[in-house]
């Protein structure tokens, strides 16, 4: 029987990330994430792996940037404020093709804001963030089991595509605690031997990693190219990898879409609330389903032009922490074959289940 | 015959982007040398900065990393706290060591990172064109300061060096010119000094090399040197802080 253990959402991020092999942290304090900071320093110590608290979230990234360089499993974490500080260094990491993990644990703005939930970086996370033509690989956990096993898909997908990923979570998921089930992974401290493995296979496959020249041609980690037409064929190849990402990678869950009317979309936190409006009007009968995006970037449009294409007159209605961020990526995946309403609350204000019932009421006579 | 003289392996044999005159030139050879006798080569791994010397790893036959302006020695961090039988080295500018990236500097340099960072002052921005640098020189005219710098509107000459050595774990910090042969024999000796104290894992080194920048200085080649031995030291006194 797999074992169950109660761990705050953060923690889960925190164990996760341990888990999936990650050999180096940098982190510098910010609310509401940390406790991921905290749970590092401990368990990256016990491990004899790599924990620094960094000057600045800049020195954060780029330290990311260097360990990853490296040949390393790299990860650092932050809140919104934080995450705009570090957009140049993802950029970079980008650029230079190195994969990392970056988590944001949202909360709300603009500026400082404060330190409530909500899901205002949307835009920042899945269009750049930083300068230049890229994307990160976007993943939204909706419970702490997922913020636990979305770390190794993290970390697989960053080195898979050599791109940073980012985990999007909000203020109530790091807080909040859940039982975790541990089935993919054993939650022990790792032996030293095990670790020397994990460190050695995973520099053994990535053969563009800083290690020294020795028995072969120096490698260079850079995305600067100055001369004409060189880093417009860089831009292209990278096109071409994010295309690809898009073809293989969309994620989503669904729920009793076979007869829905109307289809609520949300994600993270979000979706959880909306899952149980969805339940508590199927109680009643009512013909309602929900769509959660797992990957924000790549957007899963596929479902949506899937069911914008089935001539059902459907209504969607898009819930967020925001005023309607993930909202656009909803419209241009339907492209205008369906009808979209938008429901959301920020800075501090989560919409509720009765809400959202409220909202469907107002926009819908089918229900 | 003994061969006693050759182009050192750590470098390319291919001529650089550099002005005329340029010290990047020197201090690269100097460091390439040093990289050969002390038969790190395999193990080095440099992290170039932005400015300038953004292009040192099409010169350098080593493993080169890029990094963001300033951030040199966050990434130099994580490189050799990842890999600690590497040796690891930033090589930066004025601009990217002591203006923008300054906080990466002090608390690298607090940490005791076991790190070299080989430090080129010549007291402008030269990439941009020539701008004013933390470390530029009062009544030095730049082009953002063009009737020279004033202390009332934009301080004193930055002395990063001396800041830092007062850090209890900087280990070694000595100011070095390029202004004539016997200088640089120095500077190749200090630059020696500082991987040698990474190699027996001593803590945080740091070479200020005081380097010609003609172009921006509006001076010939030759002007430049006397510039920095009349004029520069007396700002940036010679020897070693720690």
């Amino acid at each position: 029987m797999a074992e169950k253990i109660l761990l705050t959402g953060n923690e889960a991020i925190g164990e996760g990330a341990i888990q999936a092999g990650c050999q180096f942290y940098a982190g510098y304090p910010i609310t509401p994430q940390n406790e991921i900071t905290a749970y590092m320093a401990k368990r990256m110590l016990e491990l004899n792996r790599v924990f620094i608290q960094a000057e600045s979230e800049l020195a954060a990234i780029n330290m990311v940037f260097g360990a990853s360089a490296a040949g390393v499993r790299a990860l650092t974490s932050s809140s919104s404020p934080g995450i705009s500080l570090k957009q140049e260094g993802i950029s970079y990491i980008a650029g230079c093709q190195l994969p990392a993990v970056i988590v944001n644990v949202m909360r709300g703005g603009p500026g400082l804001g404060n330190i409530a939930p909500a899901q205002s970086d949307y835009f920042q996370a899945t269009r750049s963030g930083g300068h230049g033509d890229y994307y990160s690989i976007v993943l939204a956990p909706s419970s702490v089991q997922e913020a636990f096993e979305f770390m190794k898909l993290a970390f697989d997908l960053a080195d898979k595509y050599r791109n940073p990923v980012i985990i999007l979570a909000d203020g109530m998921l790091g807080q909040m605690m859940e039982p975790l089930e541990v089935t993919s992974y054993k939650l022990q401290v790792i032996s030293k031997k095990q670790k020397l493995i994990t460190h050695n296979s995973s520099l053994i496959t990535k053969e563009w990693t800083l290690t020294g020249c020795k028995g072969r041609k120096p490698n260079i980690i850079r995305s600067l190219y100055l001369a004409e037409g060189v880093l417009e064929k860089l831009n292209l190849r990278l096109q071409k990898k994010y295309k690809a990402i898009q073809q293989k990678e969309q994620r989503h869950e669904s729920l009793n879409l076979s007869d829905a009317k109307v289809i609520l979309v949300a994600y993270g936190t979000m979706a959880r609330i909306a899952k149980s409006a969805v339940k508590r009007l199927r109680d009643k009968g009512k013909k309602i389903g929900l769509i959660r995006p797992i990957t924000l970037w790549p957007f899963p449009n596929n479902i949506f032009r899937r069911l914008a294409m089935s001539n059902k007159r459907l209504t969607f209605l898009v819930i967020e922490m925001s005023y309607g961020q993930m909202l656009e990526d909803v419209r241009l995946s339907l492209n205008g074959r369906a009808k979209v309403e938008f429901f959301g609350r920020a800075g501090g204000g989560i919409p509720t289940e009765e809400e959202i019932i409220k909202k469907l009421e107002v926009i819908s006579d089918k229900l | 015959m003994q061969k006693i003289f050759s182009h050192p392996k750590s470098l390319r044999n291919i001529s650089t982007h550099y002005c005329p005159g340029c010290g990047h030139g020197i201090v690269h050879r100097l460091i390439a040398e040093v990289v050969d006798e002390l038969g790190i080569r395999e193990k080095v791994i440099a992290v170039c900065p932005v400015g300038c010397a953004v292009i040192a790893y099409d010169y350098w036959d080593f493993d080169c990393s890029e990094a963001a302006h300033g951030r040199a020695l966050a990434v130099a961090t994580a490189i050799k706290r990842v890999r600690p039988e590497n040796i690891v080295f930033t090589y930066q500018g004025d601009g990217d060591l002591a203006a923008i990236g300054t906080n990466e500097t002090i608390h690298a340099a607090n940490r005791g990172e076991n790190l070299t960072t080989i430090f080129i002052n010549n007291a402008v921005y030269g990439m941009t064109g020539g701008q004013m640098a933390p470390t530029t020189l009062l009544k030095q005219k730049t082009a953002t300061t063009p009737k020279g710098r004033d202390a009332k509107y934009h301080g004193y000459p930055l002395k990063i060096s001396e800041m830092l050595a007062i850090l209890p774990a900087v280990k070694y910090i000595e100011r070095v010119s390029l202004h004539s042969p016997q200088e640089v024999i120095k500077t190749k000796k200090a630059i020696k000094q500082a991987f040698q104290n990474q190699i027996d894992n001593l803590g945080f080194s740091l070479v200020e090399v005081l380097s010609p920048c003609p172009t921006y200085w509006g001076l010939t080649p030759k002007d430049s040197l006397d510039w920095i031995k009349e004029v520069m030291v007396k700002e940036f006194p010679l020897g070693r802080l720690k």
